[in-house]
């Protein structure tokens, strides 16, 4: 008696049973379930199709990563500057605030204005202006810390270090873990800057400057709250 | 710059061993290489479990072979306090970050994520090459710790490391020198290594998604995963902090955690001033207790997987079990105060404190009696993975009801470090985590290697594990009522009269959670022999040998180097429809078309 295999278009042999070798229907090459070759717009398969969306939530990722570190170093601060001994007077003594540092708030606000020009430029695709204002941005941004560098040489210069009094550490640290996170901002900058002067314009370009400006104005953002929580606050 | 290595990436697996294996770019390659991480880590994490539990039984004997572990930490062969203390240290320590953290999310939620969204790999292949070797980093710094001073094998704190004794110096004592400085430079970069994972993790759950991948039919291992990289996202910045502030305790002689005019070791200390050791308390548990969750929840969406493959049921209250998944995320940031009780804080803090960790009992309560109602009038398929997923349910709900006693202000004055707490935590976050882990190893791993592991030695595995922890751990419970403290490398020592008189009865209990410490470290041979045997020579796994329906299950086992063949998948329907009214067979594949396109099952 022969045996003959009916097979109904559409409806898959499964394997069944635990542990059970398949039938191999991957075997043609095709994958079961797969709907085909990719189709539609902007779908070419494999995913590597361009995302502009990865870079921007990716980015909004990292903004709530460094927003969790500096909420916990602040707050660790706001408690330390109201803490008082049980017997004597606080120990806190404020540091003066160096005038440096208001230059350096202007610049980096002036560089986000300057960022959001060069943003608008693109924009409407006059790419002679954004190169104008994105260079702009990032030397505005190269100011900033070298401001910060001169505010931290005031403060050497009359011996107040890291360790000298609770409020020069927290400071220190602060400043200089907003530099540090800066530094990277300045270097999405230059990147930008960069791809922007050889004309690299593109979807990728707009992902790009998309992302780092996000992530700029949250650093002036950032600067701008550590100034009034260092040396207003109390 | 990147893309068009992404898109080479996409098209054709590497060649060479090094761009294949070890820098590679495939996520289920890092998948893999955590999942290795994470069993070395094992590993090392029980080996010094063993040796705990042999001073304990055996306290101060010598022991010839502990000269030749460690020649100069045990020069006579007896564990000293330091010594245990430093065992305590890296156990804890390696545990909760190098296995508790990596092998559920960073080992299964690397390999399997993308796939189960139908996604070719990770959004940001090359971070996620940068996670694995920075976490890698860490583990090799970890490792440094043990050998860095003499007398003990790593810092003395525990894995808390707690100030001002972790920020002193090595004025503190044996460890807290460079050892303590390595741990804490390790605890940094897997600060680093596990943001990164999360960044990739949460832009590639909400941007990978295939045609059809809404977000109420991703299985619940996605959500799991992704609650976990939210977790991860807003605890380990915190983490992050406190280990800056306690590197500059060190390097550059701050005062953030160190008070003023304090006396160490009989010396009065004058270059430091009035820096609050609460402070890292508050810092540490605010990561603290969020990483407890992120080394559960996971496990959770695991379960919840295995469970309802094996019942042939769909999982009982689907939404429900997002929301509860979420809620417990939630409510994780804001009872750390929970463990701080004793160190002093306001009685209305402490209450609040208090109300927030019992109200997590609600969303817990949730999960378990939907995990019970998925089971409930099922025909259970009693694979290996599905007992270590009631197993699983089973050490939840056993380590969690003792989460409520610790939780009330009142009785946690009394069981606060005591053996009670150590007991609660090892069976929730340790060994049910691990359980976690165990059933993904036997669920997936047909998956990962294209073999099946062997069902009978699972089950054996399964059973000396699971009587065997519980003999392990609930001895721990009635010595943390009796009052026995822990970290103590010694409670009584009937020979010489050493120690705590009034734990002098306690002696058969110890002994007892010894044996059968070594018994369950033994029955671990029974798994390592299995793993490695099925790996290399288990019979071939088909493509869906568990008949689950998830996305993982449509490709070839091991999965090709771009997961869908440069397909991509369309998904039709929700992740657990088992046993469909009408349906043509016990189960719908995400990607088996509605029911409702061909005309003859309409009802």
């Amino acid at each position: 008696m022969s045996t003959t295999t009916v097979t109904r278009p559409g409806a898959k042999i499964r394997p069944s049973g635990v542990g059970a070798r398949g039938n191999g229907s991957h075997d043609d090459g095709r994958f079961p379930g797969g709907g085909g070759p990719p189709s539609g717009p902007g779908r070419s398969g494999g995913g590597d199709e361009f995302h502009p969306e990865k870079y921007r939530i990716a980015v909004w990722v990292i903004v709530v990563g460094v927003v969790m570190l500096f909420v916990a170093l602040s707050s660790a601060y706001l408690f330390r500057s109201a803490w008082q001994p049980l017997d004597g007077p606080s120990d806190w003594t404020p540091l003066w605030r160096p005038r440096v540092l208001w230059l350096n708030t202007a610049i980096i606000i002036a560089s986000s204005v300057t960022l959001e020009v060069a943003r608008r430029f693109l924009k409407r695709e006059k790419y002679l202006f954004f190169n104008r204002w994105m260079s702009m941005t990032a030397l505005l941004g190269l100011g900033f810390l070298a401001g910060q560098f001169m505010a931290w040489r005031q403060f050497v210069g009359q011996g107040i270090y890291l360790r000298t009094n609770p409020h020069s550490s927290y400071f220190y640290l602060l400043t200089s873990l907003h530099a540090l996170h800066l530094l990277g901002g300045l270097v999405a900058l230059s990147y930008v800057t960069v791809r922007g002067l050889r004309f690299n314009f593109g979807v990728r370009q707009d992902a790009a400057v998309q992302a780092t400006s996000i992530y700029w104005h949250f650093m002036d953002a950032l600067w701008v709250f550590l100034f009034v929580l260092l040396f207003f606050w109390r | 710059m990147a893309e068009t290595a992404d898109a080479i990436h996409h098209h054709e697996a590497p060649r060479g061993f090094i761009r294949k294996y070890i820098f590679s770019l495939d996520h289920k390659v890092i998948g893999i290489q955590y999942w290795l991480l994470a069993l070395v880590a094992a590993l090392v994490g029980m080996t010094l479990s063993v040796l705990m539990r042999l001073q304990l039984a055996y306290p101060n004997q010598e022991f010839g072979f502990l000269k030749w572990i460690f020649p100069n930490a045990a020069a006579n062969g007896t564990i000293s306090p330091e010594l245990y203390l430093s065992l305590m240290t890296m156990h804890g320590t390696i545990m909760v970050f190098f296995v508790l953290t990596t092998a559920p999310q960073g080992g299964f939620g690397n390999y399997i994520l993308p796939i189960q969204i139908g996604a070719a790999d990770m959004a940001f292949p090359r971070l996620n090459m940068l996670s694995f070797w920075t976490t890698f980093l860490a583990f090799v710094v970890m490792v440094l710790a043990f050998f860095a001073e003499t007398g003990v094998i790593g810092p003395i704190g525990g894995w808390t490391g707690y100030p001002p004794l972790s920020a002193l110096g090595e004025i503190a004592g044996p460890g807290e020198g460079t050892a303590v400085m390595l741990w804490i430079i390790s605890i940094a970069l897997f600060c680093i290594g596990s943001l990164l994972g999360a960044l990739n993790f949460i832009t590639t759950m909400l941007n990978m998604r295939t045609r059809g991948m809404t977000l109420t039919r991703l299985p619940l291992t996605c959500w799991a995963w992704f609650t976990t990289a939210v977790l991860a996202l807003l605890s380990f910045p915190v983490l992050l902090s406190a280990g800056i502030l306690l590197l500059l305790e060190h390097l550059a002689g701050t005062s953030f955690f160190i008070p003023a005019n304090s006396i160490v070791n009989g010396k009065l200390l004058t270059d430091r001033s009035g820096g609050s050791p609460i402070l890292w308390q508050h810092l540490f548990w605010f990561f603290g207790h969020p990483e407890v969750y992120i080394a559960i929840v996971p496990g959770m969406g695991l379960t919840s997987q295995v469970l309802s493959t094996f019942a042939r049921k769909p999982i009982f209250g689907y939404r429900v079990m997002i929301y509860a998944i979420f809620a417990i995320g939630l409510l994780g940031f804001f009872v750390w105060g929970h463990h701080m009780f004793i160190s002093g804080m306001a009685p209305m803090t402490a209450t609040v404190f208090s109300l927030v960790t019992l109200v997590i009992g609600v969303p817990s309560a949730i999960k378990t009696f939907n995990w019970l109602g998925t089971m409930w009038g099922a025909r259970i398929r009693f694979t290996a993975a599905m007992l270590f997923a009631i197993g699983f349910v089973s050490l939840f709900v056993s380590g969690g009801i003792t989460g409520l006693f610790l939780g009330q202000t009142s009785l946690d004055l009394h069981l606060h470090d005591t053996y009670f707490v150590a007991g609660h935590f090892h069976m929730i976050m340790g060994v049910a985590a691990i359980f976690g882990m165990f059933a993904g190893t036997y669920y997936w791993l047909p998956k990962m290697f294209g073999r099946m592991m062997n069902e009978t030695l699972g089950k054996i595995h399964f059973w000396c594990t699971f009587i065997g922890v519980n003999c392990i751990f609930i001895p721990f419970h009635i010595m943390g009522i009796m009052g026995a403290p822990r970290r103590y490398s010694l409670h009584w020592n009937p020979v010489t009269g050493e120690g705590l008189q009034y734990l002098q009865t306690m002696g058969p209990l110890t002994k007892f959670a010894s044996y059968a410490a070594f018994f369950t470290a033994a029955a671990q041979i029974i798994f390592f022999a299995n793993l490695i045997y099925s790996m290399f020579k288990g019979p071939k796994a088909s493509e869906n040998p568990w008949e689950a329906t998830t996305l993982e299950w449509v490709i070839p086992s091991p999965p090709p180097h771009d997961n869908f063949g440069g397909h991509e998948p369309t998904v039709y329907r929700g992740p657990y429809e088992y046993s469909v009214p009408g349906a043509p067979k016990d189960y719908c594949m995400q990607t088996d078309p509605e029911p409702s396109e061909s005309p003859e099952s309409e009802h």
